[in-house]
């Protein structure tokens, strides 16, 4: 059954240096307050994956707790290019592994069912002539099929609506490849807006994203996945992706922003203080449309 | 580039997407020129993102694929997992709709790297679902602003596969639009110039080209933006969103 924890302690306890760490969230419920924690305590060595690495990876980059990438797409929504994570890579800085999307998912896929790998059948280019990609011949026929092995997470970390007491946990949306991040992994720490009665939930079942039982721990983080959003309780912080691009190109302005709303702040609470309230309360007013 | 030769080229892309086709749109450029089409000749077009997103109806262009917006309009939103193994693996959808920062005459799309890949000059963001989506709609349509940089003989890193070295598979590239002209694919799988903008000649489009460039038989001129065209455009922010 899923412990309740708060953010500080759920990362104390189970993401350690050295580990193979997912952030999941596609554009949408991007686990930021777990991100930001794990910068504040200075975890080393990680290896990060993710399909979409987003500002959350840039941020964590810039504060030195990865020494590997797993990814498949390393860009700034719809403004460009992730500075961190370009300069990093440029200077060669970081180790990274790299697939398409539908590698990335279909390497989750395995993990989550349990299985060495997957079939898929994208064609070769110069990724897989870096990283060749084996052929499996189907026992049913003479046709081969290319395969992407197992990505196994030691942890997964995941932001969504809301859980019950028990640890169910909640989301809709635009859900990317998180059901299969979270399975994949040998342990899942969920964030979520709020706690809500089992009994008003049970109706919610088609929303239910994991059982309690296969949860690790839940923590309650309201506004959680800000600058990403959560549809219909918050929407995307747009200016700030935008403000992340210049902020980003200046290894100082970084180090300045990370100090000011992650070092130097004790947890999510103290970080949307610093925000203007009108902006946080914008963004909730936007979402409204969806209820 | 000008904002108006990125709106020009939006509209061109936008005309070659036809109504009711399931279009799996790019950022960038793709965007722009996805909801152009939508809003003009394709109402029916079904605009498919990458996030998962089937069949969207934008109230304004939205800035990535993951948009609340794009949700909320939305006919329904699939696990990518589902999108890529269930719909595009399977040849649900017809168009790919694909930008990228180097193109070669065998339609390979680079979005990786500019320069070697372990030491890049500029690392870019990388595949995505880009080179999945080139392996398996039904056609990809590209739309490269051109230059010789943007138009190798040979692509830095091949991201997206065209056609290959020799020959032409069923799928794959058909159109490339560029802001001095229009390229289809022939029948040996090289890239081919079909038209181009008015005051744009076949000789500025090679200097632009960084191979003995193919030309169709007859080169046309593509008509310019029409009022309506322009409107929707202007509608939709005149084309000043990022390239990628």
């Amino acid at each position: 059954m899923a412990e309740l924890l708060t953010v500080h302690d759920a990362v104390a306890r189970y993401v350690a240096d050295d580990q193979v760490v997912y952030l999941a969230g596609f554009t949408h419920l991007i686990p930021f307050a777990f991100g930001h924690e794990i910068i504040r305590q200075r975890r080393r060595h990680l290896t990060l994956c993710r399909a979409t690495p987003d500002l959350v990876y840039d941020q964590m980059i810039a504060a030195g707790v990865a020494d590997r990438l797993v990814f498949s797409y390393a860009g700034n929504p719809g403004l460009g290019l992730l500075q961190v994570f370009r300069q990093a890579v440029q200077r060669g800085e970081l180790e990274i592994e790299e697939y398409t999307h539908f590698e990335l998912v279909a390497r989750l896929s395995a993990g989550a069912a349990g299985l060495p790998f997957w079939p898929l059948r994208s064609l070769e280019n110069d990724l897989t002539a870096r990283r060749p990609r084996p052929r499996v011949r189907s026992p049913f026929g003479d046709e081969e099929v290319a395969v992407v092995p197992a990505l196994r997470p030691d942890v997964t970390l995941v932001h969504a609506h809301c859980a019950d007491e028990d640890g169910n946990v909640y989301a809709w949306g635009l859900l990317g490849e998180v059901k299969e991040a979270a399975l994949a992994a040998h342990r899942i720490l969920v964030s979520v807006e709020e706690i809500r009665p089992a009994a008003s939930l049970r109706r919610e079942r088609d929303h239910l994203l994991i059982p309690g039982f296969r949860v690790q721990s839940i923590s309650v983080a309201p506004f959680g996945a800000h600058p990403s959003y959560v549809q219909g309780v918050y929407d995307r912080d747009t200016a700030f992706y935008t403000e992340w691009d210049r902020i980003s190109r200046d290894p100082e302005a970084t180090r300045k922003w990370l100090a000011r709303f992650v070092d130097a702040v004790p947890d999510r609470e103290a970080y949307l203080r610093l925000l203007p309230p009108d902006r946080l309360a914008a963004l909730k007013e936007a979402a409204q449309v969806d209820n | 580039m000008t904002t108006s030769r990125r709106g020009e080229m939006a509209i061109v892309g936008a005309r070659l997407l036809r109504d009711g086709e399931r279009v799996l749109v790019g950022v960038g450029l793709p965007n722009l020129a996805a909801n152009v089409a939508k809003r003009l000749h394709a109402p029916h077009l079904v605009l498919v993102y990458e996030s998962g997103v089937i069949d969207a109806h934008p109230p304004r262009l939205p800035l990535s694929i993951g948009d609340p917006d794009l949700v909320r309009t939305s006919l329904c939103v699939l696990p990518i997992g589902d999108l890529f193994s269930q719909y595009l693996q399977t040849g649900w959808i017809d168009v790919g709709f694909l930008g990228g920062a180097q193109i070669d005459r065998r339609g390979n799309l680079n979005s990786t790297v500019i320069g070697p890949y372990d030491h890049p000059k500029v690392r870019l963001s990388g595949s995505g679902g880009a080179a999945d989506i080139a392996s398996f709609a039904r056609r990809t349509i590209m739309l490269i602003p051109q230059d010789l940089q943007r138009f190798p003989a040979a692509v830095d890193f091949i991201t997206s596969p065209g056609h290959p070295k020799r020959g032409r598979r069923t799928q794959g590239p058909a159109s490339v639009v560029t802001d001095l002209g229009l390229f289809d694919f022939d029948e040996e799988g090289e890239m081919r110039l079909t038209s181009v903008y008015p005051g744009v000649s076949i000789k500025d489009v090679q200097q632009r080209t960084g191979w003995p460039l193919r030309i169709a038989q007859e080169i046309s001129e593509i008509p310019p933006p029409t009022p309506a065209e322009l409107d929707v455009l202007r509608e939709l922010g005149g084309g000043q969103e990022a390239a990628y």
